[in-house]
């Protein structure tokens, strides 16, 4: 494939664990924040080939993860009370309070999988006697696809169409692990997609106030690697400014034309991610203007409340401070089939990579 | 003279309108003198052992790019007979049709079991239809059981495996599961991949009579994919799996949906695709033998059963890595981003 064979080349990659392993002279911790990034890492088996001194931290860039507890259960309460609801694949296996939305499905709720909120409205226009809800969970990258159903489905007068919205920011999530107590990162690889669509500006005050290198980096094992080369070389080197390793895809300026969209019909609100609690300012809303396209005020269901599971670590492995396999439950209580908490489920979660893929000593 | 257009309750009730179904439809398409008797069952004679394998089907959509659930009703069940090591001769042929079913596609998904079988030189020998109301069933679920004689020259079985053994796969995977999914609701996207539905009886078999004992272990790697087979072997035989990613063999187009989608190729359905476990001194002799064969033509060795990590399977990564391939939990699901 065209623009992907070329970043998983084999001879390409271990140019740079060479220049890696050649580079660094003390330890250092580097979070990659986007799921895809971890499972890239752990996938292609990256993290065996990297000098032990380079450490990498799992962010909480997995949004099924970071998704809370009582969103799921507000989507569950609408397939019980007869609406359709449209989800991405990943979100549909992960455990609410009770139960996840495919055991909903499985007890006669009509749960739909999509792949793009384009479809739901779609579904809304073709069943005009039901309610169809989209399932709208994502950082900025999925925002403007979500924002553009909404203005789609207002150009065509559709009216039984909503979205519940779990859309959360990723530089306030940044902040919130730099300034825990317990922070113990070096450099960050900021994730690429999310960086496509917002662009870099917001990321140089806060690798500036936190003296910390901050790549903006891509998903293959090239750019993985060439990343935590730029980080170990920042680091080493004593400097700290943000660098964009993925420039194939990321302007810095990020797509105007998609910012646009989101500004249209989200503002930026207060947020609660799953396992961290509430980040002021994380995440978005729907305006005002748009309310009557906003599932939770729609359908009154902003008053369902629920804890999570007190065993499961999902938080600290979300900040950072821990990894799966030091969580009691991991592989044994909490798997796959049985998960305890988000990031064993989706597919870009850190337990589920690390489970699926390097479970050799399980 | 069929004068209805939708099946209906009446089909399934055992009366005449059941009669009109079978006498228009299926004994005319699949006439053979054990049907013709028009008997509860058939009398069949074969020498020595036989291998027997049940499957139902049940897919959405029943039309797919590549073929339909009828196809797939004979070549799954022939294949699994084949895997056998067996030589499939006779199927049943069982259907549980949905009211408002229309003929036309009834009939259509007959003659295409009929093609099917005659392909794979099999005979439908007994069959039963029911009908269901309306919302019950997703149009028609079709089980089909098959069965024929033991090839006495081989013996296939997970027991001969040793270390060492190669690992060939016939062909390009991920094809079936691909192509259903550029047609489901809600994840349709444009493409030609097409499903690679089809009989591996003929293959098999051949290679059973040209390597005889060499051949250890034949697998079909339908549901969940060769992941799924290669997790169930190394547990089977508690030694480990080795692959290489690069040696997969990968359709470009396949690679990119499966990439656009989240899907992990290795974990997609597969309706062609089977694996021979086989000594290691006749593995390439093997593949140049597969690829004389329009089923094996792109064969390919892509790993061996080794002594270490038992009960697992190790992929080599493209770039140098090691992963280890897990058994599949559910259904594999697109990602959000």
């Amino acid at each position: 494939m065209k623009y992907l064979s070329e970043y998983r080349n084999l001879e390409a990659t271990k140019g740079y664990l060479n220049l890696i392993a050649r580079k660094v002279t003390r330890t250092w911790k580097v979070m990659e924040i986007c799921g895809g990034q971890t499972h890239g890492l752990v996938r292609n088996g990256i993290l065996d080939l990297l000098p032990p001194q380079v450490q990498m931290i799992h962010g909480p860039g997995c949004p099924v993860c970071v998704t809370p507890l009582n969103l799921i259960d507000k989507a569950i309460e609408l397939l019980e009370i007869g609406v359709i609801v449209c989800s991405f694949g990943d979100m549909i296996r992960v455990p609410g309070s009770k139960k996840s939305l495919l055991e909903a499905k499985a007890d006669g709720g009509d749960l739909r999988i999509l792949y793009s909120p384009l479809e739901a409205v779609k579904i809304a226009k073709n069943n005009p006697e039901k309610e169809v809800v989209f399932f709208a969970v994502g950082f900025e990258t999925t925002a403007p696809a979500n924002a553009l159903s909404v203005l789609h489905a207002q150009k065509e007068g559709i009216t039984n169409y909503s979205i519940l919205v779990s859309h959360v920011l990723v530089p306030p999530a940044m902040e919130a692990i730099l300034d825990d107590e317990f922070c113990n990162i070096d450099a960050f690889l900021g994730a690429g997609h999310v960086c496509a669509i917002m662009g870099n500006e917001e990321y140089h005050p806060m690798s500036k106030k936190y003296s910390i290198p901050i790549i903006i980096t891509g998903f293959e094992p090239l750019d993985l690697v060439q990343g935590i080369y730029m980080a170990v070389c920042q680091l080493e080197e004593g400097i700290h400014k943000v660098e964009n390793q993925y420039s194939r895809v990321v302007k810095e300026e990020g797509n105007l034309a998609a910012k646009k969209v989101i500004q249209q019909v989200f503002e930026v609100g207060n947020r609660e991610w799953r396992g961290i609690g509430e980040i002021p300012n994380s995440g978005y809303k729907v305006r005002k203007a748009f309310a009557a396209y906003d599932a939770e005020t729609k359908f009154n269901i902003e008053n369902i409340k629920v804890s999570e599971s007190s065993i499961c670590i999902a938080g600290e492995i979300l900040r950072g401070i821990k990894k799966p396999k030091e969580c009691p439950a991991f592989g044994k209580t909490c798997n796959p089939s049985n998960p305890l908490g988000a990031p064993m489920v989706s597919s870009e979660g850190a337990c589920a990579a690390y489970y699926h893929f390097s479970n050799i000593e399980i | 003279m069929i004068d209805y257009k939708t099946i209906n309750l009446g089909h399934g009730s055992g009366g005449l309108m059941t009669r009109d179904l079978l006498d228009e439809i299926i004994f005319k398409t699949f006439s053979n003198p054990y049907l013709d008797k028009k008997h509860d069952g058939s009398v069949v004679k074969i020498e020595g052992e036989i291998a027997i394998s049940t499957d139902s089907f049940v897919i959405s959509p029943i039309f797919f790019k590549g073929g339909n659930i009828g196809e797939l009703a004979v070549n799954g069940t022939v294949n699994d007979v084949a895997m056998c090591g067996a030589q499939p001769k006779y199927l049943s042929l069982a259907f549980i049709v949905e009211e408002g079913m229309k003929v036309d596609d009834f009939i259509k998904i007959v003659k295409s079991i009929k093609e099917t079988a005659d392909k794979s030189g099999v005979q439908i020998i007994t069959g039963d239809t029911k009908v269901v109301e309306r919302g019950k069933g997703d149009q028609i679920f079709i089980n089909t059981t098959g069965f024929g004689p033991v090839n006495p020259k081989g013996y296939i079985s997970a027991d001969n495996i040793k270390v060492g053994d190669k690992i060939i796969v016939n062909g390009f995977i991920a094809q079936h599961g691909m192509a259903i999914m550029s047609q489901r609701e809600g994840l349709e996207f444009e493409s030609t991949i097409e499903s690679d539905t089809t009989n591996l009886n003929f293959i098999a078999n051949d290679l059973i009579n040209e390597f005889e004992l060499g051949i250890h272990l034949y697998r079909d790697a339908t549901r969940g994919g060769l992941a799924s087979v290669l997790t169930e072997i190394a547990t089977d035989i508690k030694k480990g799996v080795s692959i290489n990613e690069n040696d997969l063999p990968l359709d470009k187009q396949v690679a990119a949906a499966c990439e656009i989608l989240g899907l992990d190729p290795l974990y997609v359905a597969n309706e062609g695709v089977f694996l021979a476990i086989v000594d290691a001194e006749i593995a390439e002799r093997v593949v140049k033998f597969m690829h004389n064969d329009e089923k094996g033509k792109y064969a390919v060795c892509i790993g061996e059963i080794t002594e270490e990590h038992p009960n697992k399977v190790v992929m080599q990564s493209a770039i140098g890595g090691k992963r280890i391939v897990s058994p599949m939990i559910g259904e594999q699901l697109p990602r959000i981003c």
